[in-house]
């Protein structure tokens, strides 16, 4: 995985000391509370429910060992003994204290981190596809071309104030795992004209208030050209972007408003013209420099088959089921994918304790390379396992609670932190999330529903992801009772599609029960236990659901 | 408000017209946008030398071809968390070659300082609480830029590349 170079080194740094001043003037009141909350956030922090926030960043979701063992330390000394894993596959710590900041700070400079751009209405932590370097369907590795757009937005000047804050996502490959349609800026690798990596650039998409899929505005913009493209993008927005309404200032909508060609003529416009004067041109030795660093291990050269594998699953059925839903193909012969999943039965989705992060990061220094991926679903993946290391992997997770064999199953699902935790909040998501879990709890019964994303957020935020769930759950207030708002039909995939509402809201007395409506539904009307029930919701669309839902009605 | 130009106090010798006063006579005179794009001639005839305020909501297109007629731009933050100026500082530096005083003014604030001057302001109107040293320390608080902007030509990327 990358690292710092001396000059990287410097600015974490230099930033670390920054921030403490920033926070010390604050404290002594030279600064107000106004004046002090742009600064926190452009550093990860902000002020919750019930106390400060500290969002550190994970640049596309990458972690080695020692930084995972840093993160689960600090969570022991300054927190209550754990952390959150999030959608932008960041940490969260959601206790510490403001004083504590800056030496939070020092800890996670230590080992090359910081919570840089985690907030605030800049470039955030650019996320990318969780298999990357590892997928056999990848055209090139997106974590080379992430950590290159996370050095050009790192500090930008000209972009730290922009109408609202703006999100990167890159995949690999046209099999989107990174919800790249959804974000403000989604970058596709493809194949350009002279056989070399080229980058389709989809430009607002995002979720909230107003769920938009992103356009696609730049085809195959070359390696040379991408971060003069970039440029060009986020100067149209800045200067051209709404800033009178906090709900009107995503590039989502100035893309809507103006339309995606008018888009296209200004950015092309502005980008003819940032290539002229040719500073931003991305120098094929940098490329070579930061490609270096992701390098592929040192595979073994394996079999394919791997008969202790096969004889391990055969004797031990929860395994078995592990390997089925949380393992992926790997390129390398011999080798798999695995997903750990922070989702246990009646658990706090993507939260793990410090024990917890102590023993992944064990797991991966004696099975993985030592690397440790965060995914947006609130996962983690250990990306280069060997098969015959798999049960003895499993096992260590089962015992420590993050064996659960759930991936992309009914309870394996998204939940914002809702009004547990977050100051905007008009719901409950953690508590309902839980309930669902347990009320699909049965091992069988999951595996028998299969694929089937389920999204909670607790206000029209949309942390939760809940537009892109296949059944999406949206908190409501009415009149200081909680209610929730169903979708159906949302997906973040390459087929990106905005969730439709079914009808009424439900209380929180009646939203599990009619998610398992839905549920029995899908299952008496699916064509076969292969028809997943995205598939099958969009061969027969809502009306059968609404039907049974509000029957009684 | 005391102004700091490249580090130091300076007094303001400008007189800021607005566009319903009679230009003076003599003296340094900074106008609106609409007074010169109404009044360019009068304006460029005079014996002494022009700036221009920018409004955030005026781009400096307007005056791209006629940066080399003004010796002070000012561009206004309405609002510190309002970025359109930055984007606006580039472009005249950059693009159109503007080679005099750029200032900012409106809601200037310790912490934005060094992202303005690394879009190419250098100078500052500024409340009392900013004195030089203050200023000093506030852009000498990141050495080294990973973009190529404004002033800083000496990036990450040059320097890795060397």
């Amino acid at each position: 995985m990358y690292r710092y170079d001396q000059f990287d080194h410097k600015l974490v740094t230099e930033r670390v000391n920054q921030f403490r001043g920033q926070v010390s003037r604050r404290m002594s009141g030279e600064m107000t509370e106004d004046e002090f909350k742009p600064l926190r956030l452009m550093n990860g922090v902000y002020l919750q429910l019930h106390a400060y926030m500290l969002r550190v960043a994970v640049p596309y979701g990458t972690l080695s060992s020692v930084q995972m063992h840093k993160l689960a330390d600090i969570a022991t000394k300054y927190d209550k003994g754990y952390g959150h894993f999030t959608t932008r596959q960041n940490l969260q710590y959601n206790w510490p204290a403001l004083e504590d900041l800056p030496k939070i700070l020092d800890e996670l400079a230590e080992v090359e981190m910081h919570a840089i751009q985690t907030s605030g209405n800049c470039i955030r932590n650019v996320t990318a596809d969780q298999y990357a370097g590892a997928a056999a369907d990848e055209i090139d590795d997106p974590r080379i071309w992430s950590e290159i757009i996370r050095q050009w937005s790192t500090f930008h000047p000209e972009f730290t104030f922009l109408p609202r804050k703006f999100k990167f996502a890159v995949t690999g490959c046209s099999n989107d795992r990174a919800a790249i349609r959804v974000h403000d800026i989604g970058i596709e690798l493809v194949r350009g004209k002279d056989g070399d990596v080229a980058f389709d650039i989809h430009v607002g998409g995002g979720q909230g208030r107003t769920p938009m899929i992103a356009k696609l505005i730049g085809e195959a913009i070359s390696r040379e050209d991408l971060l003069a493209y970039l440029e060009a993008t986020l100067r149209v927005y800045n200067m051209s972007g709404r800033r009178d309404h906090l709900y009107k200032s995503r590039i989502k909508i100035l893309v809507h408003d103006i339309g995606a060609e008018e888009m296209k003529r200004l950015v092309e416009e502005e980008f003819a013209l940032v290539k002229k004067q040719g500073v931003l041109q991305l120098p094929q030795e940098e490329v070579d420099r930061i490609r270096a660093y992701f390098a592929a291990p040192d595979f073994e050269t394996l079999d394919a088959e791997c008969p202790e594998l096969d004889a391990a699953m055969a004797s031990n059925k929860r395994f078995a089921a592990w390997v089925n839903t949380n393992t992926a193909q790997h390129k390398q012969a011999g080798y798999t994918i695995a997903n750990i999943s922070l989702k246990p039965i009646g658990g706090v989705a993507g939260d793990a304790s410090d024990a917890q992060m102590h023993v992944v990061a064990d797991v991966a220094e004696k099975y993985s390379f030592s690397e440790i991926r965060v995914t947006h679903e609130q996962n983690l993946v250990l990306a280069h396992v060997k098969k015959s290391d798999l049960l003895a992997l499993w096992e260590t997770l089962e015992a420590n609670g993050m064996g659960t064999p759930n991936l992309g199953l009914i309870t394996d699902q998204i939940v914002c932190p809702g009004l547990d935790y977050c100051a905007l909040a008009n719901a409950r998501s953690i508590p309902i999330g839980q309930e669902i879990t347990e009320r699909f709890a049965d091992l069988d019964r999951q595996h028998n529903i299969g694929e089937l994303k389920l999204k909670i957020s607790g206000c029209i935020n949309a942390c939760g992801h809940h537009h892109v769930g296949h059944i999406g759950i949206l908190g409501v207030d009415k009149k200081g009772t909680e209610y929730y708002q169903v979708t159906l039909g949302g997906s973040a995939d390459e087929i990106t599609s905005v969730g439709k509402i079914v009808g009424r809201a439900f209380t929180e007395h009646e939203i599990v029960d009619a998610i398992e409506t839905i549920v029995e539904v899908y299952l008496d009307l699916r064509e076969s236990p292969d028809e997943r029930f995205l598939d099958a919701y969009r061969r027969v669309g809502i009306a059968p659901f609404k039907e049974k839902l509000y029957a009684d009605n | 408000m005391p102004i700091i130009k490249k580090g130091e106090w300076v007094s303001d010798e400008w007189i800021s017209v607005d566009d319903e006063t009679d230009l003076p006579i003599e003296g340094d005179v900074l106008v609106s946008l609409t007074r010169y794009q109404e009044n360019t001639a009068a304006l460029t005839a005079r014996a002494g030398k022009l700036g221009v305020r920018l409004e955030a909501s005026e781009p400096p297109e307007a005056i791209a071809d006629e940066v080399g007629s003004f010796d002070l731009i000012t561009v206004d933050f309405p609002a510190f968390k309002d970025g359109r100026g930055y984007s606006y500082a580039r472009l005249l530096r950059e693009r159109f070659g503007y080679t005099g005083e750029l200032r900012a003014v409106g809601n200037v604030l310790r912490d934005q300082l060094s992202l303005m001057w690394r879009c190419g302001f250098d100078a500052f109107h500024v409340n009392q609480s900013i004195t030089p040293e203050v200023f000093a320390e506030s852009i000498g608080e990141l050495s080294i830029a990973y973009q190529p902007t404004g002033v800083t030509k000496d990036t990450v990327m040059n320097a890795r590349h060397k």
